[in-house]
């Protein structure tokens, strides 16, 4: 099987940025509209705390934080790259990138359930 | 499609926002614990001076740094440029700005 | 079977930006580069096969090409290195760049930018001066020595999705030519060197993909190199301000 250039660490790496970038950017005026009930609807609002209790949302919820946390230490890893000299590890960081986003996600989703 | 300047503003509005992050992950992971009503939220941030400028300043770091992110990627994935791509930066940080403004004087101003 | 044992399929990409691959079979050698491959087929099966390569020996950066979907130097690539396990070989001209005939890329583009990225020496003393004493572990000289064994080849060029995705960006090998210059304690004029690569298509558009780094058949590392332009320009910024 052929496999083109982009198959490596990194450029998954950078893939992952992206996606959840995007995912959290579309995903936020719904965040902030569903807030924003509290201002002028509680009972809307309380409405929605209790759709937010099904365990299919915590689910959704669950893949939030996890591009949250994806992409805030993929983050963290290019300033690191880019501010401070740190170049060799850079496929280390990438995958503890990963790690430690399911570690802090999945601490999320064993308190919600 | 980035010059210096805006990559100035999307590096320094993403550390801007790297405590925040952590503070709001922190925030939910605790709020979270046995279940979660509208009613407990707001009265941790109702009329409290601190969230006010926590989430103040999440909403103006993360307007700046979405519409940025996503001027890169419309630009990357359609080769949309010029004014167009001028309109697209400055219209979702606007919408950002507002829509996530109004969300935080929701849950903080009582 | 004997002769279908010793006979590489190879998929070659013939004519311009609309061609197509063309097949060809192939005698394998034991010991055998992706170049020998495309010379034997130039001289034994298609003497219209257009290519390009010059010194064979990894010095002069002419023959690269992509194969197998990636972008390699194709005189010091064997073939088994080249088809990691793959039962074919194909061969096309260089991504990201025009083609003129079938493995020829048009490298002008690649040059192009490297001008624009104003790599260009802004000298300190005039030829009647002595010349300026460098000593080779001096930091500056240290990181320049790093990146002066480019041959523009543009394997990082080819290889790089953000050049793909951004016809502005300079991309790897002029931005690491830019950061080699820019280390130069010779050079006058270092501001100018990071105002060429802060524009539009500068080094700011890098998404640190770091697939230049990794092929680039010299190993040199233009990705750090980016970064320190990025580095060097964030610095800038602030005290351009103050």
């Amino acid at each position: 099987m052929i496999r083109p250039h982009r198959t490596h660490p990194l450029w998954y790496a950078y893939m992952a940025h992206r996606l959840s970038g995007l995912a959290l950017v579309l995903f936020l005026p719904a965040h902030f509209y569903v807030l924003g009930l509290a201002l002028t609807d509680m009972a809307a609002f309380d409405g929605f705390m209790t759709f937010a209790s099904h365990p299919l949302v915590k689910l959704a919820e669950f893949g939030l934080v996890f591009l949250l946390a994806i992409h805030i230490f993929g983050g963290l890893r290019l300033l690191a790259l880019e501010f401070l000299p740190w170049s060799a590890p850079q496929k280390t960081l990438a995958a503890a990138t990963v790690a430690v986003a399911f570690l802090l996600s999945g601490t999320f989703f064993l308190q919600a359930v | 499609m980035l010059d210096l300047r805006l990559y100035m503003a999307q590096r320094l509005s993403a550390m801007v926002m790297i405590p925040l992050t952590l503070g709001h992950l922190a925030v939910m992971i605790y709020a979270m614990r046995g279940g979660l009503t509208g009613g407990e939220i707001l009265a941790r941030t109702q009329g409290s001076l601190f969230w006010f400028l926590f989430y103040g300043t999440f909403v103006a770091a993360v307007s700046v740094h979405g519409a940025i992110g996503l001027r890169v990627i419309v630009h990357e994935t359609f080769g949309t440029r010029g004014r167009a791509l001028m309109l697209l930066t400055w219209g979702s940080c606007l919408v950002l700005f507002l829509m996530g403004a109004r969300a935080v004087l929701a849950v903080t101003l009582a | 079977m004997e002769a279908a044992e010793n006979t590489l399929e190879v998929s070659v990409w013939r004519g311009g930006e609309d061609g197509e691959y063309q097949t060809f079979q192939v005698p394998a050698q034991e010991n055998q580069t992706i170049l020998d491959v495309v010379s034997w087929i130039q001289q034994y099966a298609d003497p219209t096969l257009t290519y390009r390569f010059a010194c064979r020996v990894g010095m002069c950066g002419s023959c690269a090409m992509m194969v197998n979907g990636k972008p390699r130097w194709t005189c010091r690539t064997h073939v088994k290195k080249a088809t990691e396990g793959a039962d074919k070989i194909e061969i096309a001209p260089l991504r990201n760049l025009p083609v003129i005939k079938d493995l020829a890329a048009d490298m002008d583009p690649f040059f192009d930018k490297w001008v624009k990225a104003g790599a260009v020496h802004h000298p300190t003393r005039t030829r009647d001066d002595a010349i300026e004493t460098i000593t080779p572990d001096e930091p500056g000289r240290v990181e320049a020595a790093k990146a002066i064994e480019c041959i523009n080849c543009s394997v990082c060029y080819a290889g790089c999705d953000t050049v793909a995705n951004n016809p502005d960006y300079l991309g790897p090998a002029a931005l690491q030519r830019a950061w080699t210059l820019y280390n130069d304690a010779k050079d006058a004029d270092r501001q100018a060197i990071l105002d060429n690569v802060s524009g539009v298509g500068g080094c700011h558009n890098c998404h640190t993909q770091g697939s230049c780094t990794m092929y680039c058949p010299n190993e040199l590392d233009p990705l750090s190199a980016i970064a320190g332009l990025k580095r060097v320009t964030a610095q800038n910024f602030f005290k351009r301000k103050g």
